[in-house]
């Protein structure tokens, strides 16, 4: 098998080869290859953020309406949205990606964002006074008010508090227990922010309304006068311009820490358990630390963009924390390539702009141009069905994702090349399992 | 344990404070556990077998109730008003018809998705068992729409005993007639007979077994046809009392699945104890008690459950240790 498909690979680059010839590219890629290597590996993510970054420029010169199959090219309002959905599946993919630690309750996090900007920043607390550096707030205004960059910093902190409480625990469990843990987590929390709006009489969350106006960025007066920074995002004239930069620079910032770190001693830990748990034990990482870390740093990034949004949205609902999010998440760092931070931006861009309007424009484009008048159909109401049916595809056809990690292919690869008869077929309890390693518990005797 | 002291504290106070509503509350609790028993026996049986969470079995469970409220209504138009022996024919024919879709759609499922990651990580089952979720509940959308569906009240709702302010009526007693004789065949069929051997035999060691001369995949698509068959019955008793609509599977076989991991996930009586414990876990929450948290808290409620199980004795209470838990 292994022959064959080297042959296989070995004709597909002769073709390629020839084809780069034919169309007289080869000139352009030996002149490629004679820039410096920092220029080759940098020059595709600068173009990338270039393109990006001056979106909300050249919007207004693309087409707008009837595109064929998109319909229109989205607003700089969704692309806001966009990036930070991206920028929680960055953070996913830390837990997920690198760690291979499944987490099916990744919304929790976000919640926790959400409402921690919605404590610390807005008026949702009428019994306490207190501003510090907010802006677009009067200053006789009840409630914590507390300059958002802050409260970004404090939310990301607070959520990854909550994911070290939330990781204590349960990161003993291994692979579908694990699942499940986190599953219940993110149900209980939006549950929790749902109903805790009377504890003993203490409005904490406000139930169902949730909490809302929260504040909006900004940097005051002194700063706008002084070099011309917008003073409040919400109430400048570009208040979606100015969100999409902050959420970009966000997602960037996101983006290099989770680059830096998955080349860190941390992250090289991190893949080794991912790899093999038991072996990475054995050889000295300690898995409870790093694996709490992996949730810390993952409910960090989760929690800084929970902040942000809500900051956006002016508010934070408990309707905005479904199970749903969690899988739609879940479903960008399966399609993009668990563990490859290009993978997971560009399948996360794609699947947010789909939720955004994506799915609904597509229907409208279908519906005007491909189905009669009389067989409408409704193509957003089944968002959630057609995730559904790409994680089955992808985990089917293509495990290892759209832009696999180097890595993880190669992990991947050297299992197939092992052959089937190597693997169990089942995989089976007892002996063959790698038992509780951390704990070094006894019962490993196959169930009876 | 302080906590189960502290809750079984709480329930002999609410025991002697008002005895008549505790035991209403009771065979309320005892009624729910018996359908969440079918449902939670679903994900036993599969995760006994392959050691996958079929996430899809809840939605599994709720197209098939949509799908008999369909007959019930449209089909056989059984209402109020039908005789006696039309409606027990028409349940009884609502309940085969039932059982055999649930096993069809599951055994469905188990060929066009999981068959093919036999030898696949875990992990990837399990995604693929949360994209089968998804997929089967926007069947259930696509087909059914948003709307709750119900049936007419077949069974009485009236009382069938009441002792003094404690009632029973035939739909609380309906209900668990019909689970008991299923849960009495379940058990003889995989303790007696030979195709039970076979699945106990899979559930121990898939690779022996095939050296036995076990028919492995055939065991395994027995056993999707028996839970898919359980959660068909399972959803029309739930119909007879509730209504039902595309996303009632999802929570509902959360809770079932919390009840199976409750009684020790891969063991069919750990299955049926844990079911009725989490009935009445929700009944004494939902019940008019001093102190009860309502039922918007019973997510949160049964899901803590959840946690603190897989956290302290991920092995439930009557399974045995298993390395994903330990």
């Amino acid at each position: 098998v292994a022959r064959r498909r080297d042959r296989a690979r070995a004709s597909v680059r002769t073709y390629r080869a020839g084809l780069v010839r034919r169309i007289g590219l080869h000139e352009a890629a030996a002149q490629w290859r004679r820039l410096p290597a920092s220029v080759q590996r940098f020059s595709p993510a600068l173009g990338l953020l270039a393109l990006a970054a001056t979106y909300p420029f050249y919007l207004s010169s693309l087409p707008s309406g009837n595109v064929p199959i998109i319909y229109s090219f989205p607003s700089v309002r969704s692309a806001v949205t966009i990036l930070v959905f991206t920028t929680m599946a960055v953070g996913l993919n830390v837990v997920v990606g690198y760690c291979g630690l499944l987490d099916l309750g990744y919304v929790a996090f976000y919640a926790i964002g959400a409402y921690t900007a919605g404590w610390l920043a807005s008026g949702q607390f009428q019994q306490v006074r207190f501003h510090f550096g907010s802006v677009g707030v009067t200053h006789s205004a009840n409630g914590i008010h507390i300059s958002i960059w802050l409260v970004l910093l404090l939310a990301a902190l607070l959520t990854a508090l909550g994911g070290i409480l939330i990781g204590l625990p349960t990161l003993r469990l291994r692979g579908d227990y694990l699942a499940i843990v986190t599953l219940g987590f993110g149900e209980i929390i939006p549950q929790f922010v749902r109903n805790a709006d009377s504890l003993h009489g203490f409005d904490l969350t406000h139930g169902t309304f949730g909490i809302s106006p929260i504040d909006s960025p900004g940097f005051g007066n002194t700063l706008h006068d002084a070099i011309g920074l917008p003073a409040s995002y919400q109430q400048d004239f570009d208040a979606d311009r100015l969100f999409f930069w902050t959420a970009l620079a966000i997602l960037i910032l996101t983006i290099v820490c989770c680059i830096r770190l998955r080349d860190s001693r941390l992250g090289r830990a991190w893949i080794a358990i991912r790899e093999d748990e038991t072996a990475a034990g054995a050889m000295g990482i300690p898995l409870m630390r790093t694996k709490t870390w992996a949730y810390a740093i993952g409910a960090f990034f989760g929690g800084a963009a929970g902040a942000y949004i809500a900051s956006f949205n002016a508010g934070a609902f408990p309707s905005q924390f479904s199970f749903n999010i969690s899988v739609f998440l879940l479903c960008m760092v399966i399609l993009g390539g668990m563990g490859s931070i290009w993978g997971v931006v560009i399948a996360g861009a794609i699947l947010a702009w789909l939720n955004v309007e994506g799915l609904a424009n597509i229907g409208t484009w279908l519906n005007d141009n491909i189905f009669p008048a009389s067989r409408q159909i409704e193509v957003a109401k089944y968002q959630f069905g057609i995730y559904g049916v790409v994680i089955v595809l992808m985990m089917m056809f293509r495990p290892i994702g759209l832009i696999p990690e180097r890595r993880r292919k190669r992990e991947i690869e050297e299992a197939d090349l092992a052959g089937p008869l190597d693997e169990p077929v089942y995989e089976m309890r007892g002996a063959d399992e790698p038992g509780a390693g951390e704990r070094g518990s006894g019962g490993k005797a196959p169930r009876g | 344990l302080g906590f189960v002291a502290l809750f079984i504290a709480w329930l002999a106070y609410n025991l002697v404070n008002d005895p008549t509503d505790f035991f209403n509350i009771f065979l309320i609790g005892l009624t729910q556990g018996s359908v969440y028993a079918l449902i939670a026996l679903g994900y036993t049986l599969v995760y006994g077998i392959l050691q996958l969470i079929n996430f899809a079995h809840g939605d599994v469970f709720a197209l098939t109730g949509l799908f008999s409220s369909t007959l019930i209504v449209s089909t056989f138009s059984l209402d109020e008003t039908s005789s006696a022996l039309v409606i027990v024919a028409g349940l009884l024919a609502t309940f085969l018809i039932a059982m055999t879709f649930g096993a069809i759609v599951n055994s469905t499922i188990e060929f066009v998705a999981y068959r093919r990651l036999r030898s696949a990580p875990r992990l990837a089952v399990l995604i693929t068992a949360v994209g089968m979720s998804f997929i089967v509940q926007n069947i259930s959308l696509a087909v059914f729409d948003v709307n709750f569906r119900s049936v007419p009240s077949l069974i009485s709702s009236a009382d069938v005993l009441s002792i003094g302010g404690v009632h029973y009526s035939w739909q609380s007693l309906f209900v668990v007639l019909v689970t008991t004789p299923v849960l009495v065949l379940l058990t003889w069929l995989v303790r007696s007979t030979r195709q039970g051997k076979a699945m106990r035999a899979t559930a121990q060691d898939p690779e022996a077994s095939a050296m036995m001369g076990i028919n492995v995949n055939r065991t395994i698509t027995f056993t999707f046809v028996l839970a898919g068959g359980l959660a068909g019955i399972g959803a029309v008793l739930f119909l007879v009392e509730f209504n039902i609509r595309y996303d009632t599977g999802f929570e509902l076989g959360l809770i079932a699945f919390t009840a199976a991991v409750l009684g020790g996930i891969g063991n069919l009586s750990g299955a049926v104890l844990g079911a009725i414990l989490i009935g009445m876990v929700q009944a004494f929450n939902e019940g008019p008690f001093l102190w009860a948290p309502g039922s918007d808290w019973t997510r949160s409620i049964v899901f803590g459950i959840l946690i603190a199980i897989l956290v302290f004795r991920p092995e439930g209470l009557l399974g045995e240790r298993t390395p994903e838990g330990a």
